[in-house]
């Protein structure tokens, strides 16, 4: 064990010591990691120019990270915007999850709140870092000048080496007298031709502790005294506890504590040991009564049977451009088709999980923290605290796909009711099994698409009309007033009111009912289920016109030069309309979300995905490398929901508890991809989402090239598909 | 308590005899490497080596394997083959959240020892009971096989 002094921006201003923790961690933290902990004896920072660096005279420089790292690679992006200012070395960068702070470190595009979502990372960071990395430099050259008595502008920097003729420094030898210089203003930035890291493909900062072992997740915290939380929730949504008969479950030898909390997200007990395996097994003792009278009790089935109904009355308008339904009418000939999707759940490698310490006035959380001002107001109002007694410790997420940004702060309030149900006596860390953790709840919400198409005598597409039925995501949440409006939740419709191809008449309406299911953002959000519907029934058009669906894309797009950009990008290097085999098909998607453009062309033979071809636009690609593993991370998260991804309730019951229910995408079943980006000077976009959306249809549509049947239905297991 | 062989060190822990092997790691020895993904060796996240076998050590009950060799996550990079599959992770940017690569770089691991230049058909079948749900494989599958490379050069 050892003493360790946890980092906030406080301290590192004031260098002196805040909080002081003992903490039982992994042994080697002196490597990057969220909430990284500085051992006691290390040098206190010399050099701090602004909330997001830290120059210590070890020559390290610390980069505060704003943005949680789920696997993303924020922790690598971010960083290099300020190295490439900095004009740094890429060696002594180093990455640190920054605290909660919305006045600091709030997200440029989300207003004045702190979280990460929405492939926002590297877009809102992108002049914000490389600002503070060049005033960084400025004021290690002023240092430099002056203590060398030259002109400042006669100063190099290159690789974090400062230099003036024979005279050399590094920036920690430089970085207590950088400490002394005016913090400059409107600092100029590099010209891009000028770019040493920006475009190349700086190595992950935490590739090697999440090799070793060493890297820190939740999962992983241990506090002095702490105890581990196993709970049993209500088999329904919305169910309350009635009673529970704790006797069992304190016969359990070791079990500490059972308590009853509630939550406004959830009902539950928890019991609580000294081990997970203890109060797991307290927890499987354990008998509760539960309160049915609200809770959902409705299936799947009647679900979907509810939203085919509404899909044939009038919807909310999203989009109207012309006269659909008159278009329609007077349409030489018309089209019409429907997609059914399931509930799906994250299934992150870490279940849920939450470290919680109370104080009397204050709480500290330990967590992979994607959510922070939502997670500080929602903890506080549970605990009676204000949001800024809140402090959050930021840790790497073992994933999350969206769900460690809970609209309620599911599990973090849980946590917190729990350390508060035993009187702040303990610090708590509750663990949620894989079990707890899908069935929680929090999906991608259930959709059905209805689509209609005219054609007019020759065949072009003269109408297209589109509903859209699914519960909203954001209405109830912190993104309702700026993202719901005159009843259209952006997020529901997003991929499908945005339709970039060309048609005069143009209509889609949705309908969001209300379903007592908790549901969520999920990797790409709404393009989840508008990529595949619009792009699957604009092949099935291709089919009966007799069109290539690569040539008909082209021509629709014709206003649309990045998504033809990557459309042809993507068809150029797969070899669309090169001759196959017997027995091989290629199928074509395009997709943008997030401001970011994605085509994908998948050749199949059989049932085995031969090759994924990806093009991606997301402007300036600023590392190559981490751009390609999303593309190939999104596309392996996509077409594991596409292949075999369905949460299904009965009775109002989840019917998926593990892996064996839901099976999840595997090394084998992985196909190989190709990635290319397109070169761009636009601002870059985001890449962790973008990947996700376009699988699903490209391989639909190979499949309807090759057998002649579209795909109306996800997962494709449903349609009796299996791929290896 | 369970007297256990972990990483070459004599270890007891006062758990009870039914406490899987993961739990032991992690709450006992606090050994945090190991990670716990599904408790139904579903996932393949706990893997260690038990006699330089890969184990799920989450439905091994600790009692089970005491006596026996254990390794585990913490000190698999002291071995040759697992040094140089931690090099070839790195070098090949495998890891992205993270959470599952302890696992995976054990089940990798404990391929090469038994075969030094396995297809793609041997890392399939060695490989396909650790699920990443960041999809990583592709680099898993580049990094094994620089890995083998530099275990025989």
């Amino acid at each position: 064990m050892k003493t360790i002094r946890n980092v906030t921006r406080r301290d590192f201003l004031k260098a002196s010591g805040g909080l002081v923790l003992a903490v039982a961690l992994p042994e080697s933290l002196a490597q990057s990691g969220p909430g990284r902990t500085v051992l006691a004896g290390e040098s206190a920072a010399a050099f701090t120019p602004n909330a997001f660096i830290r120059i210590g005279a070890d020559n390290t420089v610390t980069v505060m990270v704003k943005h949680l790292e789920m696997g993303q690679g924020t922790y690598t992006g971010l960083p290099t915007l300020v190295a490439e200012e900095l004009d740094a070395d890429w060696s002594q960068i180093r990455a640190e999850g920054a605290p909660a702070d919305a006045k600091q470190y709030n997200n440029l595009f989300w207003g004045p709140a702190q979280g990460t979502g929405g492939s926002t990372a590297l877009p809102n960071s992108y002049e914000q870092l490389r600002k503070a990395g060049a005033a960084a430099r400025v004021m290690l050259v002023a240092a430099a000048a002056e203590k060398w008595k030259v002109p400042a502008k006669e100063i190099r920097v290159s690789k974090g080496v400062v230099s003036h003729g024979n005279r050399k420094a590094s920036f920690g030898e430089l970085a207590s007298d950088a400490a002394k210089q005016k913090v400059p203003e409107d600092v100029p930035l590099k010209d891009p031709k000028d770019f040493v890291y920006i475009g190349k493909p700086a190595r992950r900062t935490d590739a090697r502790a999440k090799s070793n072992g060493t890297a820190l997740f939740t999962q992983d915290v241990k506090l002095p005294g702490m105890l581990t939380a196993v709970v049993l929730h209500p088999p329904r949504f919305g169910a309350k506890l009635k009673s529970f008969d704790a006797a069992k479950a304190k016969a359990v030898k070791g079990v500490q504590e059972v308590v009853a909390f509630s939550t406004p997200a959830a009902d539950g007990v928890a019991v609580l040991a000294k081990d997970y395996w203890t109060a797991k097994k307290g927890r499987d003792a354990l008998t509760a009564e539960w309160d049915d009278s609200s809770a959902f009790r409705l299936g799947s089935t009647e679900i979907m049977t509810e939203y085919k109904k509404l899909a044939a009355t009038p919807g909310t308008s999203a989009r109207k451009e012309g006269d659909a339904d008159k278009a329609l009418a007077g349409a030489a000939k018309t089209l019409e088709a429907s997609y059914e999707f399931p509930y799906l759940a994250h299934a992150a490698m870490e279940p849920m999980n939450c470290v919680v310490k109370l104080d009397s006035n204050a709480c500290e959380i330990w967590n992979g923290e994607q959510f922070q001002t939502v997670d500080q107001a929602a903890v506080a109002q549970i605990l009676g605290l204000k949001p800024e007694q809140v402090k959050l410790n930021q840790l790497y997420a073992g994933g999350s796909f969206g769900r460690r940004a809970n609209p309620k702060s599911d599990f973090l309030v849980e946590a917190g009711a729990i350390a508060k149900a035993i009187g702040g006596k303990a610090p708590v860390k509750l663990v949620w099994g894989r079990e707890d953790d899908m069935k929680a709840g929090w999906y991608r919400p259930m959709y059905y698409h209805a689509i209609k198409a005219g054609l007019d005598a020759g065949g072009n597409l003269v109408a297209w009309k589109h509903t859209i039925v699914g519960q909203s995501i954001l209405t109830g949440t912190a993104f309702e007033s700026m993202m719901v409006k005159d009843g259209v939740d952006a997020t529901s419709v997003e991929g499908a009111a945005n339709l970039p191809y060309a048609i005069p008449n143009l209509a889609v309406e949705l309908h969001s009912p209300k379903i007592g299911v908790p549901v969520q953002w999920w990797r790409s959000v709404g393009s989840t289920h508008t990529a595949f519907a619009t792009e699957c029934f604009l092949d099935e058009i291709a089919r009966e016109t007799r069109k290539d669906p690569y040539e008909l894309r082209r021509a629709l797009l014709t206003k649309h030069p990045r998504h033809k950009g990557v459309l042809e990008l993507a068809a150029q290097k797969a070899g669309w309309g090169k001759p196959l085999p017997a027995g091989r098909a290629r199928g074509i998607a395009v997709h943008e979300s997030f401001n970011t453009f994605v085509a994908q062309v998948v050749e199949i033979s059989g049932k085995k995905i031969e090759r994924v071809v990806c093009a991606v636009d997301c402007g300036i690609a600023v590392n190559p490398n981490i751009i390609a593993m999303q593309m190939e991370s999104g596309i392996g998260y996509g077409l594991s929901a596409a292949l075999n991804g369905a949460i299904t309730l009965k009775d109002g019951l989840v019917e998926q508890s593990n892996f064996h229910d839901y099976p999840v995408l595997r090394i084998n079943q992985m196909p190989r991809i190709e990635t290319f980006i397109v070169p761009s000077k636009e601002k870059p976009t985001g890449v962790g989402e973008p990947g996700t959306p376009v699988i699903a249809p490209a391989l639909a549509n190979a499949l309807l090239a090759l057998e002649g049947k579209p795909m109306r239905a996800l997962p494709l297991s449903t349609q009796g598909l299996t791929f290896a | 308590m369970i007297s256990l062989n972990v990483n070459g060190k004599r270890v007891q822990a006062d758990a009870e005899a039914d406490t899987p092997l993961l739990w032991v790691l992690r709450d006992y020895l606090d050994m945090t490497g190991t990670k716990f993904g599904c408790g139904l060796a579903l996932c393949g996240a706990c893997t260690v080596h038990v006699e330089g076998q890969p184990v799920r050590s989450c439905v091994t009950p600790a009692s089970a394997v005491a006596g026996k060799k254990i390794i585990t996550i913490e000190t698999i990079g002291a071995t040759k083959v697992g040094k140089a599959v931690q090099a070839a992770w790195v070098a090949e940017n495998v890891p992205q959240c993270g959470y599952c690569q302890s696992g995976q770089v054990m089940a990798a691991a404990a391929l090469l020892s038994v075969k030094t230049s396995p297809t793609d058909a041997d890392i399939d079948a060695a490989m396909s009971g650790n699920i990443c749900r960041c999809a990583t494989y592709p680099r898993i599958r580049a990094a094994i096989k620089r890995a083998s490379k530099g275990l025989q050069a």
